[in-house]
């Protein structure tokens, strides 16, 4: 989520304060994402430069009002219709340890798969507890929370496959490992 | 004496699996459903039972239920032995403390959606005017007491499922048993039947809900994991939600 479209988008409503398009992004964003009064400042003076938003007023700070130019609501536009950057690193980094953990000597890869799922499933409890403390009709909370849910759903479902499927075939071991009767120090080594 | 004490033992838990096992088969085709299973359940509390197709979930639920005798091990409800009663005294146990919510919702076709939730009370021998008055308290509950006079084939699947969740706490049960409750739902209906289920439990009920959805366990206070029969795992009470602000990453 970027900072410098949420606030463009706030701005294509009309001009707004610092302060207020503050309070707007985290009443939107149902307050699950805090912003600084410092980041809000960086952002606006980055995107005048740009030259996506003009400033009004002589103030500074919290008196100073900004409106959205039309280059801003080009750039706004395009990038409500660019695909997010799907980099998940996430499931990248469970996907390497469940794979270096099927391979290892002495792990159980069950042992380690319940582990993660178990500790995703605790965060998606706390997400969840969010959105069941503010009631359905907080839409805002729940588009977030969902956002969250879904995503970590998506990597407990991949670690349900993962178990099925090593119970089903053991990866075969890479042939690196040393053959019997030569090296025999590499393999008291490993030991 | 000693069985009297065990029988009438308050153990603070609406349901409670001591070391439970159930066998099925015998020989070389023996298949153990549940290896002792402990499980407490208190009253307030949602619990989810997760776990892969044949890991034990329903089996546990029926057992729960009553609907099932352990082979080994003991079941108590509201603290009294399930294998102590006869089979009278748990048909009983069944119409009064227990109720169930299914995947398909069950309703009966030919009876209203308030018919369908006084139904328990009315073949518990209940009058059927108080009966009425019950199942009108449990559609408000819900919210869906303009639902009353519609009948099963007139609802959508979240609105049969709503009625279902009536007729499993009508009249104050105890302990809340659903078996992939929203299994048939799409997400926001099905989440809508779990903060339903949470919010009875919260009321003074203990829940049990089998789930294979992790975005539906997590509406529940602790996630069990069974695997092979066994519980493998459990996850605890998540923290206070404002824990979670500060460690949501900044964008």
């Amino acid at each position: 989520m970027s900072v410098r479209h949420a606030l463009l988008a706030l701005l294509s409503e009309g001009p707004k304060y610092g302060l207020q398009l503050r309070q707007e992004f985290e009443a939107r964003t149902g307050e699950v994402w805090p912003l600084n009064v410092g980041q809000v400042y960086t952002t606006l003076q980055r995107l005048e430069r740009d030259g996506l938003v003009e400033s009004e007023g002589k103030g500074e700070g919290p008196g100073k009002g900004y409106r959205i130019t039309g280059a801003g609501r080009d750039e706004l536009g395009e990038w409500l219709r660019t695909p997010p950057d799907e980099d998940g690193p996430p499931r990248d980094e469970l996907l390497i340890k469940v794979l270096v953990a099927a391979h290892a000597p002495g792990v159980d890869v069950h042992e380690v798969i319940q582990a993660h799922r178990h500790w995703l499933v605790e965060v998606m409890q706390r997400y969840t507890a969010v959105k069941a403390g503010a009631g359905p009709e907080d839409v805002a909370i729940a588009l977030v929370v969902d956002a969250e849910l879904f995503r970590l759903e998506g990597a407990v479902r991949w670690l349900d496959t993962a178990d099925m499927r090593l119970r089903q075939h053991r990866p075969q071991v890479p042939a690196v490992a040393p053959q019997d009767g030569r090296d025999r120090s590499v393999a008291g080594a490993e030991l | 004496m000693s069985e009297l004490v065990e029988r009438t033992r308050n153990t603070g838990a609406a349901l409670e699996l001591r070391l439970v096992s159930r066998v099925y088969g015998d020989g070389a085709t023996t298949v153990h459903a549940l290896r002792d299973v402990d499980l407490a359940v208190e009253r307030g509390e949602l619990v989810a039972v997760m776990g892969p197709s044949g890991s034990g979930k329903s089996t546990l639920l029926t057992i729960a239920g009553t609907l099932e005798e352990a082979t080994e091990g003991e079941v108590l409800i509201e603290g009294a032995s399930v294998g102590a009663m006869s089979s009278g005294e748990r048909a009983r146990l069944r119409r009064r403390s227990l109720g169930f919510v299914f995947q398909d919702f069950n309703l009966l076709a030919g009876l209203t959606a308030a018919e369908n939730v006084s139904m328990p009370l009315e073949l518990d021998g209940m009058r059927a005017r108080d009966a009425r008055g019950a199942a009108s308290t449990a559609l408000a509950q819900l919210g869906i007491e303009d639902l009353a006079d519609r009948f099963p084939d007139d609802l959508s699947g979240g609105e049969r499922q709503r009625v279902a969740i009536a007729r499993a706490i009508v009249g104050e049960r105890s302990l809340l048993l659903a078996d992939e409750p929203t299994g048939a739902l799409d997400s926001v209906n099905g989440e809508a039947v779990m903060r339903l289920l949470r919010e009875a439990c919260h009321r003074g009920a203990a829940g049990v809900v089998v789930t294979h959805e992790a975005h539906m366990a997590s509406w529940a206070d602790r996630v069990v994991f069974l695997r092979d029969g066994q519980v493998i795992d459990h996850t605890s009470p998540p923290e206070r939600p404002e824990s979670l602000l500060g460690s949501v990453p900044q964008p």
